[in-house]
């Protein structure tokens, strides 16, 4: 897939800016280091030339983010959206969570977003710069000269096992169009599910009991966008991290995850956040797969408008307890 | 030295119209079930959201069982076959974090069903007793 380059996002969302079509453009910049790239609001060109980043450490997905940035501005923003990012686009839609005439979204070709935990397995700690070319180069503050590394060798385990290059949604396309993938995104579902229950419960108390319940999960999420967050109610007990058990979290995590069944895209967000590094997109994939296999094939975001399959049913579903007994699963 | 009997503390949510009316009628039948089943009565099973079931482990339940009318038969028309599909995934998801299945159960008990239900319950508690204490779904924060 080609690229497209920091020049030439810059000289369309000048354009649009220029005859008027947008009135600010939602992209991203260079935030403490140069592999943090956060999201951010450009108004000007200049602006844009300074600060405006595109490279392979862009993962952050802009969907969330025009919740609120919609609400304030005036006049239509630019937003540029990668294929995963537009099905999140889409489920926002479909939950009327912002306005499609204030928007103007321009796809853009996504080759896969680098790890800085493989990167940094491989260059060492201190990085000092990173170069994004054909090859990513990074300078630590240790080494002299520069690690060389394939971005390829160093992708997000989202982009590994991507689910599309297809964007679903845009106004505005850059680059050619790509493919829905067959992407074996639950083979790690699969292998835990192989597991025995004492096992499985040995993985997640191991997992989640790194939870530092800082919250970047929620706060990424696009499918979290209530305004008002279950876990901020002091009187649940739960909203705080308090040094009783070490499995605490699981109750969270649990409860994050029912609510964004049907509704999550498998964007991947949470576990790119997450500092712990803590798997969590498992736990939505447990989700997707589970309600493929009882209620049908469904990805959430394909369209605007479809009926997730939690708010539907059918006469003959099968019963609680019979989910159990489906093929494949150990008892 | 005598060691402690384990009771174990059962929630079993019953939707008004049918469950209810099924423990009603086990009652008023004078079938016996354990009195370690504490009902909390719902207008209907759908209104039971999957963080009542999980609160309810939160503070304490050993075993949670939600019973609601026979499908085809809600009240509301429609409201125990999303309760089907939600607890269905929940269970599983449950069951994909190594949480013993057997603690949580849907069992569909109409008003006519007072025998049946008695019937459950037994079976219920007898299954969450031969488990023991709950001790993957706890939380100390919670627990008083």
């Amino acid at each position: 897939m080609q690229k497209v380059t920091r020049e030439a996002l810059i000289e369309k969302a000048a354009s649009l800016l220029a005859n008027g079509t947008v009135t600010s453009v939602l992209a991203w910049k260079k935030g403490e280091f140069d592999y943090d790239i956060t999201p951010a609001l450009f108004t000007g060109e200049e602006e844009m030339h300074a600060e405006l980043v595109w490279n392979d450490f862009c993962g952050a997905n802009l969907s969330k983010y025009l919740v609120a940035k919609t609400k304030k501005a005036e006049g239509k923003i630019l937003v540029f959206l990668k294929s995963c990012d537009t099905y999140s686009f889409n489920q926002l839609l479909t939950e009327h969570r912002f306005d499609r005439e204030k928007v103007y979204a321009v796809g853009i070709p996504c080759c896969g977003m680098a790890d800085i935990d493989k990167v940094k397995a491989i260059s060492g700690d201190g990085i000092a710069s990173i170069e994004c070319a054909e090859k990513i180069k990074v300078s630590t503050i240790y080494s002299e000269g520069a690690a060389e590394m394939d971005l390829n060798d160093v992708l997000l385990e989202r982009c590994e096992s991507c689910k599309s290059k297809k964007h679903v949604a845009y106004d505005e396309l850059m680059g050619e169009e790509g493919e829905i993938l067959d992407s074996h995104r639950f083979d790690e579902v699969e292998r835990l599910e192989a597991m025995t229950p004492d096992e499985r419960f040995a993985f997640w108390q191991e997992e989640l009991s790194k939870c530092i319940r800082c919250n970047a999960c929620r706060n990424v999420c696009p499918a979290c966008t209530c305004e008002v967050c279950v876990f901020n109610n002091p009187a649940s007990g739960v909203e705080s991290k308090a040094p009783v058990n070490d499995f605490e979290e699981k109750m969270f995590h649990i409860i994050r995850a029912f609510h964004v069944a049907g509704r999550c895209t498998d964007c991947g967000e949470c576990s790119r956040v997450c500092p712990q590094n803590i798997p969590l997109h498992l736990l939505n994939r447990k989700f997707i797969k589970d309600m493929n296999e009882c209620y049908g094939e469904y990805q959430a975001g394909e369209t605007v408008g479809q009926r997730a399959p939690l708010v539907d049913y059918t006469l003959d579903d099968l019963e609680a307890g019979e989910v159990f007994e489906r093929g494949g699963d150990n008892a | 030295m005598q060691v402690k009997e384990f009771k174990p503390l059962i929630v079993a949510f019953c939707c008004n119209w049918c469950s209810y009316a099924g423990a009603d009628l086990a009652g008023n039948n004078r079938a016996d079930y354990p009195a370690d089943v504490k009902i909390i009565r719902l207008p209907c099973s759908c209104r039971v959201n999957p963080m009542f079931i999980l609160k309810a482990f939160q503070k304490g339940a050993d075993g949670v069982i939600l019973c609601g009318c026979l499908p085809g038969d809600c009240h509301y028309t429609s409201g125990n076959y999303y309760t089907r599909r939600r607890m269905a995934m929940l269970f599983s998801m449950l069951d994909f974090l190594g949480i013993e299945r057997e603690r949580t159960r849907v069992e569909w008990v109409s008003a006519a069903e007072g025998a049946k239900f008695a019937a459950t319950m037994n079976d219920f508690v007898a299954t969450v007793k031969a488990l023991g204490e709950n001790k993957r779904l706890e939380d100390l924060r919670c627990k008083k």
